[in-house]
């Protein structure tokens, strides 16, 4: 069979299994878990298309979901809107937002490399934290901000949040793809392969990693302003979580570093697992050492990631049955 | 003002010394493994938490106590290093690292939450609650012990390093892995004992922040986001621009707090090192081309 057919109806299937989940299974706490994964899979997507394709680990892109969140938080709060489908409009405004927040923050970042970039991103992200704490007039400090709440009844309440996180996944991937197969994504991947060489070729690194990762905190704010909707309240400890820089990271890990399916699948095990996790070993510390040891099993198993070493093993049975 | 001003920048310098004891443990795992043990922040909780045990249950003193830990943190870290560093694929080390080492984190976090609960915790002892009046200013005794302990094990790492056979085995490894490798050093071994090092650093320094602050499993984040910023500031394999990052840092924030207020003082600490970078990329005493890839 034709290998780019098969794709693309796996493709269409799962978008249509994504599509009718929620008609499908109708019990909240299933649907809340699968807004959750949809989520992580747009937020892992917008990690991996800035450090995945560049090799760079940014580990403070909780930076630019808090700066969505607390942007949503603020324009309904102003503009005085009421709860509705209409505050989803405002969630690419969010991620605008969050892109010029990006512009400084990699300015600065990106002047380092390797072991200094993933510490400064880590030193950003809580000079970004605790500025949400200190900068009560934008932010309310540690009391809080309140989002309006939406009309809708307990059973499809979920639903209007879930599709609007696929939309945003779905677009966080259809632009990784875009700029996989991209003259942009090619300046990226060289630049993770070799940064001086790329440059002693013509690639302006620093113009294209930039715009590479303001891309990234675009559709990172987006999925922070559905979050903040979600949840109807924005705290300076859950818009700047320190383990959300982790988990988009591993995520990718986990599905294949710098693929465009990767960070989906990742997020797809990983998310309904923590989740279930949490909720089934109520002892906070059980569920903390399952999830570390899984993760180490993750790593020590599957250093590729699952797509990559999924591609190795097909092209060896090919290999082999060609024979 | 002028006597808080001196008190804030007295107990910078007290206090930084014993962040500078816990992040050359850090500096010397870069150096020589060209890794971020993220696990560093939670090891410090660990080292507090053992000192507590030993405290509550048999009496003893945590600085005593010290006699024990020190020698478990050192056999936990060798067989962190053995068990779950040693094995990561070389390409993508970094990264993998980063990652394997929080998962080591998580679940050191989660064995501690399940033997511990959540709930705050202190070391006391007579030192801690009492203070010496000096120079017009009360300090308390557990701040000047603080400091002599992590100057004495400075010096003891700065001689052990600079003077012994594992020590030059250890910085040659620094230096040139590969050429390291070529002379006969067995890098396996030279990484375990540093790693046993960095982390035997965190168990006596783990005592000292048990009894100066309120601490539960879930602090170590806290810790190691401070402990990186000061390994980055002093230059990445920097066991000296450790120690002057770490007392920089720390009289800033504490200065901040009296000159300007106590709600920026930790915003300072973390911006120090985005000022420092704008300047110089490589840390205060970096001599490693961070730029280069």
């Amino acid at each position: 069979m034709n290998p780019a057919l098969v794709r693309r109806s796996v493709i269409v299937l799962a978008l249509l299994c994504a599509i009718g989940f929620p008609f499908v299974f109708r019990n909240p706490a299933t649907t809340s878990i699968a807004f959750f994964t949809v989520l992580y899979m747009g937020a892992a997507s917008a990690w991996n298309l800035f450090s995945g394709y560049t090799g760079y680990m940014a580990l403070g892109n909780a930076v630019f979901y808090g700066s969505g969140a607390y942007f949503i938080a603020n324009v309904t709060n102003h503009l005085d809107l009421s709860g509705g489908i209409g505050i989803f409009l405002w969630v690419p405004v969010a991620g605008l937002f969050s892109g010029i927040v990006a512009i400084p923050v990699g300015w600065l970042a990106l002047r380092t490399r390797r072991h200094t970039f993933v510490v400064i991103t880590i030193a950003i992200f809580f000079i970004f934290q605790l500025l949400a704490y200190n900068l009560q007039s934008v932010t309310n400090g540690s009391a809080g901000m309140q989002l309006p709440l939406p009309p809708w009844i307990a059973a499809t309440y979920n639903d209007y949040f879930y599709f609007a996180a696929l939309i945003a996944a779905v677009l966080a991937v259809v632009v990784s793809w875009t700029v996989r197969r991209s003259h942009f994504g090619l300046q990226l991947l060289a630049i993770r392969d070799d940064e001086d060489r790329a440059r002693g070729l013509g690639v302006r690194t620093g113009r294209v990693k930039l715009a590479a990762f303001v891309l990234s905190g675009v559709l990172t704010g987006m999925c922070g302003a559905i979050y903040a909707y979600y949840l109807g309240s924005v705290y300076p400890p859950f818009a700047f979580e320190a383990i959300f820089d982790l988990t988009v990271a591993l995520m990718a890990f986990l599905g294949g570093l710098g693929t465009v399916s990767g960070p989906v699948i990742g997020a797809l095990l990983l998310e309904p697992l923590q989740q279930y996790l949490t909720q089934q070993f109520t002892a906070a510390g059980l569920s903390l050492i399952l999830f570390g040891a899984l993760f180490l099993v993750v790593i020590g198993f599957l250093p590729q990631g699952i797509v990559p070493s999924a591609e190795a093993l097909s092209r060896r049975v090919k290999a082999a049955r060609s024979r | 003002m002028g006597t808080e001003l001196a008190k804030a920048v007295v107990d910078g310098v007290l206090t930084g010394g014993v962040y500078a004891l816990m992040a050359a443990g850090l500096t010397l795992i870069f150096g020589v493994m060209e890794i971020i043990n993220i696990a560093q922040g939670v090891l410090v909780v660990l080292g507090a938490y053992l000192s507590y045990t030993l405290q509550v249950h048999a009496g003893i003193d945590p600085f005593v106590g010290l006699l024990i830990t020190i020698p478990v943190m050192f056999v936990l870290g060798m067989v962190i290093e053995w068990g779950f560093i040693r094995r990561l694929a070389p390409r993508d080390r970094t990264a993998l690292s980063i990652l394997a080492t929080f998962a080591v984190a998580v679940i050191v976090e989660g064995v501690l939450t399940q033997a511990y609960s959540a709930d705050l915790r202190t070391l006391s002892a007579w030192y801690v609650d009492r203070s010496i009046h000096v120079f017009g200013f009360y300090l308390p005794y557990i701040y000047l012990f603080g400091f002599a302990l992590a100057v004495v094990l400075l010096a003891a790492l700065y001689l052990f390093v600079y003077r012994t056979r594992t020590g030059y085995s250890i910085r040659a490894s620094m230096q040139n892995r590969a050429g390291a490798q070529l002379i006969g050093i067995d890098i396996d071994r030279v990484s375990a004992i540093t790693f046993g090092i960095g982390a035997a650093a965190t168990a006596a320094g783990g005592t000292v922040y048990g009894a100066t602050n309120t601490f539960n499993p879930d602090s170590g984040y806290d810790l190691i986001s401070r402990l990186l910023v000061i390994v980055v500031l002093g230059g990445l394999g920097s066991i000296g621009g450790a120690l002057v990052a770490a007392i920089l840092a720390l009289v800033i924030e504490d200065v901040t707090a009296v000159l300007w207020s106590p709600v920026w003082s930790s915003t300072m600490f973390f911006a120090v090192l985005v000022v420092v970078l704008l300047v110089r990329p490589t840390g205060l005493f970096g001599q490693q081309a961070v730029r280069a890839q």
